[in-house]
């Protein structure tokens, strides 16, 4: 076993692994750092495929700022997770069987796998030698795949308008300081005097 | 070369640069005061690049190396896309600004779903596939949960949203486990690469993972258990949305990646959406006759609508093809005037859904209620109505394609079915008299909507208006 | 112009029934009435100027269904053109009649519209009537056939308030339902064995049929006789014979103007058409043909019995059609096809007159109708009177013997007799319609004497009352009038001349000699060149033979033969019939003047004597009074029984089984998976997310077991 065969079993486990726990610990704050765990662990697979600047992309962005993110969401969340899994442990014997079954199925189905003739020569390398990897992903996303790029970022911004639309208020009830109107106040305009009678009222 | 590929979609860039301008416009300028306007010209854009594609010729192009088809079945996609959008849009306005819910946002998102249902009609490749349906689908999470004060209507974005990804999920595994086996994400190399013999266990799970992943979108049992909620707990115009344009797109993208890319596996496909079919149908049918809400209701009856629309995709021919459109076309036709209805049943100036406040609708307001009337006899496929012949035509090509059990399913589903829609005509002219009748606001517009529904499903009966030949057409460029 | 005449009463029905709202009452009866007129004079104008070629006039294509090709077309032959005139003239002044009759019914309350229906049912009728005599083919026909069926319904329930008349209505129905499945199999028989129903390739394949057998019911048939009886089945039912004719009396529930139109003049006779129209088939059926005639004459025979002793008046009318109208079907039976298309053609004009005298003495008391509260009338209601009279004298057939000066009835009934005489070497046919002749003079000079003569009887009041009908009532009798006296005398030659003479008629070329007088009116015969158009009997292919079948006879059938009727070449009936002795032409005469003396005796000298004579004769009575008994015995045998069926499938096959699987499903099993289906609907995601994986892990698991499937 070389050592390159050795570091994707590990890394491949450590990603299993930490997706499993991410979903059955029991404290949030661990589920997130599975998560972290196997984000990491999934950079490792991407170094081994030669795609460092993905795997850069998912060390920075997933775990330096996404998973962050979420840490800090689920401390400062009071969510009571354990009662929304009572709920869902009632399925659990059922859960069980049909992830046995469904298990089986793919395990079949990998085990008889089989692939067009055509399909390894589809699917090699499309990126040239001896260019880097950035650039080599720079020249496919601006070139073969403008459209998936474009629409991508479509999505996002998509993504951007729902956030603000959804979130964003313009409280009514609360006072905010107006600079300008207290520059130009007229202290004669201020204050009105008015010569009450006795007996009258205003 | 991509001069070519850019002239080819057009019309979508055209969309998304409006969707972008109006959004710049509008953040800078006058926000949520102009949203009115923008909501009309939104609706004015669909119509108008409608209009240009459906004139755009006969002529099949490829854009992006396979990754986008422009051919005659995606143009009679789009155009009933787009003009069920810009009805439904056009409709909206009066109900999202007297609610307060009109934000500039609203038409903006809209459009740039319309943008994600016209690529995933197009769509060559499964990445295509999925960045439209993303782009759709994001838009659509969003608007489910537009108005943010109601908890149900947080709540259904969110169940929308969660469980979207969820088959957003089984679909990219399933596309994941194709590209395994072929080694390409393009349709047209899927269809080589699978050929014309058995194909393996690994390629069939991920067409089923895909299958799955696409009858989520158009809500299909057993992956329908999101749609009665959203629908009852989004905006009525964007249930009304809900109920027409996507339904359109996801079927389209289900019927070209079924044809374009798995058209030698027509047996396999065929037996599961055959069997989603014989499901959704009778769910549909059955589920509804419970509900009390006439919102949730549309929600049951849009699922028995997709099983028979499925059945002419499960025909697995041409003519299964055609009948889809076509009936997918009188479906969405309805469901505007249908919607239009709900839209304008209020009390008290609040909107209600509750199906008791039908009753005696023909003693207040006769021409709705004839209106209704002939459109719920549509929709229930009662023959002198249009919708009878869209039910005729799914029954004829899956009969045609030796699938005479699932017609005779399909005709047994649509009997239960009747039930329902004839029960809203029993309140309307036989049910109890009733103090808190529905508001008579006039709704001129509303009321135009319902009736020029009501009246396409009389006339239409004469040659259907001729999306009958239209279809066919559109069906010979998918189906070869 | 065949077709104004064959849709203006379809235009006038629709305008009538639908429009009335727009254009008034008065408007729809104007439009109506118009509409007739006009056919009726179009239809003269096509009759008078016929030349007797065969003509064709395509409408629509009408069906394409396999082997199954027809256009709906017009079939203009001598055959029809008479059936036009008798159609639409008598219509038109039934319509004109009803102007008066239906003026003020009391059946119906003040304010209530019944007179536009009613006319449209009439105007709706007639275009029925039009399409069975006009059609091309069978569907058409038959088509035709229904059509007159359903607008007989229709009027027959007219006063749908009443339940006898409802039940009439329906038994008119029932029992026209029996014959038409005799006349759909016929004509699937013919379908099925010439694989066309056209009728020139049905008349054009009769040779060869006569030569087929055909399997049916366990047994071979020749299929000639077989397809001929069916198609006489047919016409058993719409023309009241024998067996299946117990609805025509019941069926006098409807309106009087009604039962002249519908029930003596005209759809009644459309049997007798039939079987004309399929002369071509019915020559190579001869042992059909003795049936036709055997039951004709039966008919005849029985009819005339019961009419003996009836005592509603239009109850005696029409077993009185009844009974003539099995004199057609003798005369078509023995093969003279010719006479019994007279005897249709008079008897439309003397018994639609009938028909209308009589409503009108209804009109005049009060709609009362039975005959023994009459009496006396003839000068409350001179003019009546008079064509009551003319008509009894042409039914009972009035005229100077061995010559062929009378009364329509004379001219046409003595030829159905010597006919008869001919075709049955003077058998049972025979005598049975010169007996017949004998009770018809009897129960008409009755029915005369009973309402005309002696003392009024009855309610005095409505005696007192009793007046003329207006003059839109007597118009049509006047008309009519002149049809029965006149009718037969003009067109004796065409019908029941010499050879020549009646084949000139029906298109063949003959030298215009011998019918002087009669038969100019009829407009043809001046012009040579139509003496080629040889249509009756047999034209053979070549155009060029047909001026060597000049002098002959019934010539040879050819293989397509086309003409109007056909009588095959050893048909020699009409010749003898010429050529009987004078005591068979004397013969209905003398039985003629015996039942006149009878019913003078009876009614007249003594009037005390039928009561007498009832009683002694008590059962005889009875039986007769009692039709025979045929209605109890179809009771018991075929109404209660099928009943009883009706029942029990009603109360447990449909309310036990079917209506309780209905509401098993509807109401148990549907509402419990709508539970269920509720119940699924949790609202937790992780609920939904969880059917979506059982969703995925069936279908997995389905694909994996089925998959991979070509």
């Amino acid at each position: 076993m070389s050592v390159a065969t050795f570091a994707f079993y590990l890394f491949a486990l450590c990603t299993i692994t930490g997706g499993l726990f991410t979903v059955v610990s029991r404290n949030p704050v661990h589920s997130v750092l599975w998560l972290i765990l196997a984000f990491l662990s999934s950079a490792g697979l991407f170094v081994l495929l030669g795609a460092e600047f993905v795997a850069m992309l998912l060390v920075i962005v997933y775990v330096g700022a996404v998973a962050v993110l979420f840490l800090f969401v689920v401390m400062m969340l009071d969510v009571d997770f354990a009662e929304l899994k009572a709920e869902m442990s009632r399925y659990l014997p059922l859960a069980l069987l049909i992830g046995l079954v469904l298990l089986m199925q793919l395990t079949m189905a990998f085990g008889v796998w089989t692939e067009a003739d055509t399909a390894m020569a589809a699917r090699t390398a499309v990126a040239p030698e001896g260019v880097e990897n950035t650039v080599a992903l720079g020249l496919l996303i601006y070139d073969q795949y403008i459209l998936l790029f474009q629409l991508a970022g479509l999505i996002l911004l998509v993504a951007m308008i729902g956030a603000i639309v959804l979130t964003l208020r313009h409280r009514k009830d609360v006072k905010r300081q107006n600079v300008l109107a207290q520059m130009w106040r007229d202290p004669a305009k201020a204050m009105e005097l008015k010569d009450v009678k006795p007996g009258q009222g205003l | 070369m991509i001069q070519a590929d850019l002239n080819i979609i057009l019309p979508e860039i055209i969309l998304s640069v409006y969707a972008m301008l109006a959004l710049i416009g509008a953040v800078y300028t006058s926000q949520d005061k102009a949203a009115a306007m923008l909501t009309y010209l939104t609706a004015i854009v669909f119509a108008l690049v409608a209009f240009w594609i459906a004139g755009a010729g006969q002529a099949t192009n490829i854009a992006f190396n396979g990754m986008f088809i422009d051919d005659g079945f995606s143009r009679f996609a789009k155009v009933t896309i787009l003009l069920s959008a810009a009805a439904v849009l056009v409709m909206s306005q009066d109900y999202m600004s007297r609610r307060g819910l009109l934000k500039f946002e609203y038409p903006i998102l809209i459009a740039l779903a319309v943008v994600g249902m016209m690529v995933m009609v197009s769509a060559g490749d499964l990445m295509s596939l999925y960045m439209g349906l993303e782009l759709q689908s994001l838009a659509l999470y969003v608007v489910a949960s537009f108005r943010r004060d109601s908890v149900k209507s947080t709540e259904a974005g969110m169940k929308y949203f969660v469980l979207g990804a969820l088959s957003s999920g089984l679909l990219l595994y399933g596309a994941s486990l194709i590209y395994g086996f072929a080694g390409t994400t393009t349709f047209s190399g899927i269809i080589d690469a699978a050929g014309h013999g058995p194909a393996p266990i690994g390629l069939l799970i991920g067409l089923v993972l895909v299958i799955s992943g696409l009858a989520f979108k158009i809500s299909a049992v057993p992956f329908h258990m999101w749609t009665p909620d959203v629908y009852e707990g989004s905006p009525t115009p964007v249930t009304a949305f809900f109920a027409t344009a996507p339904k359109v797109a996801a079927l389209a993208l289900f019927a070209r990646v079924m044809h374009d890319a798995f058209g030698h596996n027509v047996g396999d496909w065929q037996q599961v959406i055959a069997l989603l079919s014989v499901l959704s149908m009778f769910l549909g049918a059955i589920a509804a006759i419970g509900q009390t809400n006439i919102k949730r209701l549309m929600a049951y009856s849009s699922i028995a609508h997709m099983g028979f629309a499925m059945m002419g995709l499960a025909a697995g021919t041409a003519y299964g093809v055609q009948s889809m459109l076509v009936y997918v076309a009188i479906y969405v036709t309805m469901n505007i005037g249908t919607f239009a209805f709900i839209m304008s049943m209020e009390k008290d100036g609040q909107p209600v859904t509750d199906i008791s406040a039908l009753n005696m609708l023909s003693k207040t307001e006769p021409t709705k209620a004839i209106a209704m009337l002939v459109l719920l006899f549509s929709l229930a496929g009662v023959p002198p109505m249009v919708g009878f012949f869209g039910k005729l035509y799914v029954l004829r090509a899956a009969f045609d394609a030796g699938l005479v059990w699932l017609a005779i399913l399909g005709v047994i589903a649509s009997v239960i079915g009747a039930y329902y829609y004839l029960r809203l005509v029993y309140f309307m002219y036989f049910g109890e008299d009733q103090d808190d009748a529905l508001d008579r606001r006039s709704a001129p517009l509303l009321t135009s909507v319902l009736v020029a529904s009501a009246i396409i499903m009389v006339v239409g009966v004469v040659n259907l208006f001729g999306i009958e030949g239209a279809a066919q057409m559109a069906a010979a460029t998918l189906v070869n | 112009m065949e077709k104004i005449i064959l849709f203006a009463p379809l235009v006038g029905a629709l305008i009538g029934g639908f429009g009335w709202r727009f254009i008034g009452e008065k408007g729809a009866q104007m439009v109506t009435t118009g509409m007739l007129f006009l056919a009726a004079l179009l239809s003269w104008i096509v009759f008078l100027s016929f030349d007797g070629e065969t003509q064709h006039i395509q409408i629509l294509r009408f069906i394409e269904s396999g082997a199954l090709s027809t256009d709906w077309s017009i079939r203009l032959d001598r055959l029809t053109a008479i059936m036009l005139i008798v159609v639409t003239t008598v219509s038109a002044l039934v319509h004109l009649y009803s102007f008066g009759y239906m003026a003020h019914d009391p059946a119906w309350k003040d304010g209530e519209s019944y007179k536009p229906r009613f006319f449209a049912y009439l105007s709706f009728f007639t275009f029925a009537m039009l399409m069975l005599v006009t059609s091309d083919n069978l569907v058409q026909m038959f088509f035709g056939w229904e059509g007159v069926g359903v607008a007989s319904y229709l009027l027959i329930g007219f006063y749908y308030r009443k339940p006898s008349a409802n039940a009439a209505a329906i038994k008119a129905f029932v029992v026209n339902r029996v014959g038409d499945f005799g006349f759909a199999l016929g004509i699937f028989g013919l379908f099925y064995l010439t694989d066309s129903i056209r009728f020139n390739d049905v008349f054009a394949a009769a040779p060869a049929l006569a030569d087929t057998t055909l399997h049916f019911l366990w047994a071979d048939w020749n299929a000639a006789n077989l397809l001929a009886f069916l198609l006489f089945i047919g016409a058993m039912g719409k023309s009241a014979q024998l067996f299946l004719h117990t609805w025509l009396p019941d069926a006098m529930e409807g309106p009087t103007p009604v039962s002249a139109l519908i029930h003596a003049a005209t759809m009644v006779t459309a049997g007798v058409f039939l079987v004309c129209r399929m002369s071509p088939l019915m020559e190579y059926a001869p042992e059909a043909m003795a049936f036709v005639t055997f039951l004709g004459a039966t008919t005849a025979f029985f009819a005339a019995t019961v009419g003996l002793v009836q005592n509603d008046i239009k109850r005696v009318i029409a077993y009185s059609t009844c009974s003539q109208l099995g004199y057609m079907f003798v005369a078509a039976g023995v093969g003279v096809y010719s006479v019994a298309m007279f005897h249709l053609f008079t008897h439309a004009f003397f018994k639609a007159m009938l028909f209308l005298g009589a409503g009108s003495v209804i009109h005049a008391m009060h709609h009362e109708q039975d005959m023994r509260n009459y009496g006396g009338l003839r000068k409350k209601i001179p003019y009546t009177y008079a064509a009551m009279m003319i008509g009894t004298l042409a039914i009972t057939g009035v005229g100077i013997p061995l010559t062929h000066f009378g009364f329509a009835g004379f001219l046409s009934k003595d030829a159905v007799i010597e006919s008869a005489w001919a075709g049955t070497a003077g058998g049972y046919a025979f005598w049975m319609l010169v007996i017949a002749a004998l009770f018809t003079s009897f129960y008409s000079w009755r029915l005369m004497f009973l309402t005309f003569f002696g003392t009024p009887r009855g309610d005095k009041h409505t005696h007192d009352h009793a007046h003329e009908s207006p003059v839109v009532m007597l118009v049509p009798l006047g008309v009519l009038a002149l049809g029965a006296i006149f009718s037969g005398m003009l067109w004796y030659n065409s019908f029941f001349g010499d050879h020549n003479s009646v084949n000139k008629f029906f298109g063949i070329p003959v030298h215009e000699t011998a019918d002087t007088g009669h038969g100019s009116d009829t407009g043809h015969g001046e012009d040579k060149d139509h003496a080629a158009d040889a249509d009756h009997g047999a034209e053979t292919t070549a155009k060029s033979d047909d001026h060597a079948h000049d002098d002959h006879a019934i010539v040879a059938h050819g293989e397509a033969p086309k003409g109007a009727i056909f009588m095959a070449a050893d048909n020699h009936v009409m010749d003898d019939a010429h050529h009987a002795p004078k005591w068979v032409k004397v013969s209905p005469f003398v039985a003629m003047i015996i039942g006149l003396l009878m019913a003078i005796w009876f009614y007249i000298i003594n009037p005390s004597l039928p009561k007498k004579l009832a009683e002694s004769q008590r059962p005889l009575y009875l039986f007769l009074l009692n039709k025979w008994y045929f209605d109890e015995i179809y009771d018991f045998l075929f109404v209660n029984p099928a009943k009883a069926i009706g029942r029990f499938l009603w109360k447990r096959g449909d309310t036990a089984v079917i209506d309780g699987t209905i509401n098993g499903i509807a109401m148990g099993i549907v509402p419990f998976f709508t539970r269920l289906a509720g119940r699924a609907q949790t609202g937790y995601i992780f609920t939904y997310a969880f059917a979506m994986v059982i969703g995925i892990v069936v279908l997995i698991t389905w694909m994996s077991f089925n998959g991979g499937a070509h």
